[in-house]
């Protein structure tokens, strides 16, 4: 079937099978490769993307869900070459170790950023549930969800 | 872990969903945030041929006041539910519970009414529905029908829909003076996980979560409580007439054991909001 998506604001129109899943679409037709599958079964976060600018995990959502609808990765956060301030956040507070979870977990405090802008340190934990580190690195990856939303009001 | 081969059909309006429904009949199947659907898809324990995607009928995500009663929209996801203003005052049950539904990025996407018609007795909103006796409303061909929640589940992810109906709206009667005390309470291992045991709480009304094959009232707690015993008096009797699985997370013994700590936790907190 013809899907027609608008990833990091680019338009791709593509043929695909009814059953692609976004995650898919993004990596192998889109060939933005940051957004990592991890688990494939909804626990993990780590497929997490913005639909429009709101976190879902892109291994549950159908590429033909997504069908005239704005995808965002973590490929689409830095604007001219200055890096997004959450990203920015993990590279000053060593948010990540191995770095697998990272794209996701990046998303994922975009968006609850974007829903609570100034969250306490609980609502940061309460908001990444849905995100797994197996570094357990969480500690630096919460510092950093709070620097970015210091850095941003 | 891809899905076996399907034909995708997006519906544009109700009344299209129902007619792609008529046409393709028990080969069908109705996708709204397809949280708990594509998961099974994946796994390939459900492989409709046809999967009827209702993800644009933007006219089914509502809440409305309507007197007596509330209306919430099928398609009204958990998030919408937790961050109703309206539900908050009127529904705190519903809208905290929607808030512990899964994680953020679940409540983006899942929704109450497929939530309610996929009926997994381990889901958090159906026992809450049941706790605040609510009607589902079904749209068939031939016109709509309330269905009292009660009577709403038959088993494990069955449900007393025809195939040709489509679950378009939930109405949820406002607590009266006295039953307004709630509380929910839900025991997990991870935070995402489903409840090994839950308890919805609202008023005198006590409804369990993965207590049987489908969510249920606890009928002989809210008879003690009813006839004035304790929180912990009528918890005692929170596992009578349940019939709960042993798996690898919890056995029968200790599900009930749970059942009842819990039904003493909920009752005793929904008493001190009153």
């Amino acid at each position: 079937m013809k899907v027609d998506l608008t990833v990091n604001g680019k338009e791709i129109t593509a043929d695909v099978e009814d059953r692609m899943l976004l995650v898919h679409f993004l990596r192998d037709v889109a060939d933005l490769t940051a957004t990592n599958i991890g688990c494939d079964t909804t626990s993990c976060g780590a497929c997490t993307v913005l639909f429009d600018g709101e976190s879902v995990k892109s291994c549950t959502v159908l590429a033909a869900q997504a069908s005239g609808h704005e995808i965002t990765t973590v490929e689409g956060l830095a604007s001219n070459g200055v890096m997004h301030p959450v990203q920015r956040a993990f590279h000053e507070q060593h948010g990540l170790q191995c770095g697998f979870c990272t794209p996701g977990m990046v998303m994922a405090i975009v968006s609850l950023l974007r829903e609570n802008p100034h969250p306490t340190e609980e609502q940061v934990r309460a908001g990444l549930e849905g995100n797994l580190c197996r570094c357990t690195g969480y500690h630096n990856i919460v510092r950093a969800a709070l620097a970015a939303a210091e850095v941003s009001s | 872990m891809i899905p076996a081969s399907f034909t995708y059909k997006r519906a544009a309006s109700v009344d299209e969903a129902l007619d792609l429904a008529a046409e393709y009949g028990e080969d069908a199947k109705y996708l709204a945030g397809g949280h708990s659907l594509l998961p099974l898809m994946k796994l390939r324990l459900a492989a409709p041929e046809v999967i009827i995607d209702l993800g644009e009928l933007h006219d089914l995500s509502f809440v409305a006041d309507l007197g007596s009663r509330l209306a919430i929209g099928a398609l009204t996801r958990h998030h919408d539910v937790e961050h109703s203003e309206l539900l908050t005052r009127e529904l705190p049950l519903l809208a905290h519970a929607a808030g512990q539904v899964g994680d953020p990025q679940v409540r983006h996407r899942g929704t109450i009414g497929g939530s309610v018609a996929h009926a997994d007795p381990a889901s958090d909103l159906p026992a809450v529905l049941l706790a605040l006796d609510a009607t589902v409303v079904a749209r068939g061909t031939d016109g709509s029908r309330e269905i009292p929640i009660g009577e709403f589940f038959q088993g494990l992810f069955e449900t007393v829909l025809e195939p040709d109906e489509l679950l378009t709206e939930i109405r949820v009667p406002k607590p009266a003076a006295g039953s307004r005390g709630w509380s929910f309470q839900k025991f997990t291992q991870r935070a995402i996980d489903w409840a090994i045991v839950g308890v919805a709480v609202q008023g005198g009304a006590v409804a369990l979560i993965n207590m049987a094959g489908t969510p249920l009232r606890a009928a002989a707690a809210e008879a003690a409580l009813a006839g004035g015993a304790p929180p912990d008096g009528a918890a005692a009797h929170a596992a009578e007439g349940t019939s709960a699985a042993s798996d690898i997370r919890a056995s029968r013994e200790y599900r009930e054991h749970l059942a009842r700590v819990l039904v003493s936790r909920a009752l005793t907190e929904a008493a001190s909001r009153t």
